[in-house]
């Protein structure tokens, strides 16, 4: 096991122990001999947390969270149902709807780009759509539409992996229960809302933290389609971690951004835990 | 509600759903097939934009990106496969030696070692990227494979997979081999690994795309086109105007086609690592 550990303690541990320590420092990545590297307190932290562009890129990522949880969630959980029903050929529409998410998120940002263009599908949707009245927009420069616009492809490349786990879910649920509504004459809806969906509590919990977690690392979309424009309503947390810390070489503010960025991923685990546990005692 | 009626519905939806998830694809792999770039800004517009007539076919966009001397494909593509293959095989053993060792012997620390292992995996590597990328450059590694392997051979989510699966193995198999006077060692290399091929094939394959479709880190420490991935390597090429989007696309298939063609031929294997990984 000795490699293992060392390996680990080498660019695991060292990396983040050396976060915390240089997020207290004016480290440069290509030290300057005019500005020597020294201590600065938390003179780091005041200006992540009294920023508006952290702020902003904070709200940003925390909108892109709150939108497509639910929306990825909802059509993932709706995909496993139509497959676990008696549909004809489920494994190979299971089979055909997982591939997006092996595709690499870069490929899929460059075909999503030609799908968004000025004179691209969505417009000439668009246009069909109300007979000429509307468009065409530029989706990725418009502030309006273009955070819209990296939600609707990255559910696109996400929603089969949380699709596959709400399959295990539904595959799970005691069969007796749905016996039960049955010779209670319930609607399907009934069924849906009092057998279903409560039965699947652990999968949601699971489902909304592990896409929480992930849509917080929003990066590749943003850095490749809209580089957080237009007007910084894309900006992400590690976009602004990207910027800071590579770009401009501040590598002791950049530090401070990843600590106060961890922390979050933190909280938001805590949480799982606590959901889950919660659910065991009961 | 008519059973007949419901079951034309669902299939009509399963197929609505089918043709959203396949448009993209097929509008890459059409693209990419379309000698003539004006036309494709014309097909943009269109439904041809998913579709190549046959007789339209031509390969002059992937000669065009497999002669290119600016961006040697073959290369980023040779790229990709050395740094994923060695991060996932090096680390199949890294990590279950060290999942081996917490789940079966008995040492000091043992119980606080897991703990600090389970910790570690919540620590996402995009906040570890920047003091990283410090360390790698006093180290003179950028522009190297090894920059791109070496950290992520220890994989803490890993080895709780394969530690949860060794705590599984029942200890008589162990016992039966030490009474023959088997090292752990030998218990380890020739009993444990083994058994755990469903551990390594999920490892394996969550690790693989990972590795293949990373971004962040190679944006980082890669300059030049010599330890360049092709994850990225599509990237610049895309970010340089104009797209030339025929070449564009025949380089996103043939970024996406091994992916692919490991998918079709392990697919229960992609879908049940992913619930593996979930149902942990």
């Amino acid at each position: 096991m000795g490699p293992g550990v060392i390996l680990t303690l080498l660019f695991i541990v060292t990396p983040f122990v050396l976060s915390i320590f240089l997020s207290f420092t004016n480290q440069r990545l290509v030290p300057n001999l005019n500005i020597p590297t020294e201590f600065i307190g938390f003179r780091n932290y005041e200006r992540v947390l009294g920023r508006p562009d952290f702020w902003n890129a904070f709200g940003n990522t925390g909108l892109f969270v709150a939108l497509i949880v639910p929306i990825q969630g909802a059509i993932a959980l709706g995909v496993a149902m139509l497959i676990n029903s008696k549909l004809p050929m489920r494994n190979l529409f299971r089979g055909v709807f997982f591939i997006p998410t092996v595709m690499t998120m870069v490929v899929v940002s460059v075909i999503w780009a030609v799908l968004f263009r000025i004179d691209g599908f969505f417009n000439q949707f668009l246009d069909l759509l109300s007979f000429g009245m509307l468009g065409p927009v530029d989706w990725l420069t418009n502030e309006m539409t273009a955070m819209g616009s990296l939600i609707l492809l990255s559910a696109w490349q996400g929603f089969p992996f949380q699709m596959v786990i709400y399959l295990a879910g539904l595959q799970a649920i005691n069969p007796e229960l749905y016996e039960a509504a049955k010779v209670e004459g319930s609607t399907s809806w009934q069924t849906f809302r009092h057998v279903t969906f409560p039965s699947l509590r652990n999968t949601h919990v699971f489902i909304v933290i592990a896409t929480t977690i992930l849509g917080f690392k929003l990066f590749t979309q943003v850095n490749l389609l809209t580089q957080g424009g237009p007007q910084g309503v894309t900006e992400t947390v590690v976009q602004l971690i990207y910027q800071n810390g590579f770009q401009q070489g501040k590598v002791g503010f950049a530090s401070a951004l990843s600590v106060v960025f961890f922390l979050t991923v933190l909280l938001i685990s805590i949480a799982q835990r606590y959901f889950l546990t919660n659910e065991e005692t009961k | 509600m008519n059973n007949g009626f419901a079951s034309v519905a669902r299939l009509t939806l399963a197929v609505f759903i089918l043709v959203v998830v396949l448009a993209p694809i097929m509008l890459m792999f059409a693209t990419s097939l379309k000698g003539d770039e004006q036309q494709i800004l014309i097909d943009f517009g269109t439904w041809r934009a998913f579709w190549v007539s046959p007789g339209d076919i031509s390969l002059e966009n992937y000669r065009q990106v497999l002669s290119d001397v600016q961006a040697p494909l073959l290369r980023f593509l040779l790229n990709s496969a050395v740094i994923t293959a060695s991060v996932v095989v090096v680390g199949i053993f890294v990590n279950s030696a060290v999942a081996f060792s917490l789940s079966r012997l008995e040492f000091k620390g043992r119980g606080l070692l897991l703990a600090v292992f389970v910790s570690l995996i919540i620590i996402p590597m995009e906040a570890l990227a920047v003091p990283l990328l410090l360390m790698m450059n006093r180290v003179g590694w950028l522009d190297t494979y090894q920059v791109q392997i070496v950290p992520f051979i220890a994989h803490p989510f890993s080895i709780f997979l394969f530690y949860q699966f060794f705590t599984k193995l029942p200890r008589d198999l162990d016992d039966a081999a030490y009474v023959e006077g088997a090292s752990p060692w030998q218990v380890y290399w020739g009993l444990a690994l083994p058994l755990s091929l469903p551990v390594i094939a999920t490892v394996a394959i969550l690790q693989s795309l990972e590795i293949w479709n990373s971004y962040l880190w190679p944006l980082m420490v890669t300059r030049g086109v010599e330890a360049r991935p092709v994850s990225l390597a599509l990237a610049q090429f895309f970010g340089t105007p104009p797209p030339i989007w025929g070449d564009v696309m025949a380089f996103s298939v043939l970024m996406s086609l091994p992916v692919l063609l490991v998918y079709l031929g392990f697919q229960r294997w992609f879908i049940q690592s992913a619930v593996n990984a979930a149902i942990k």
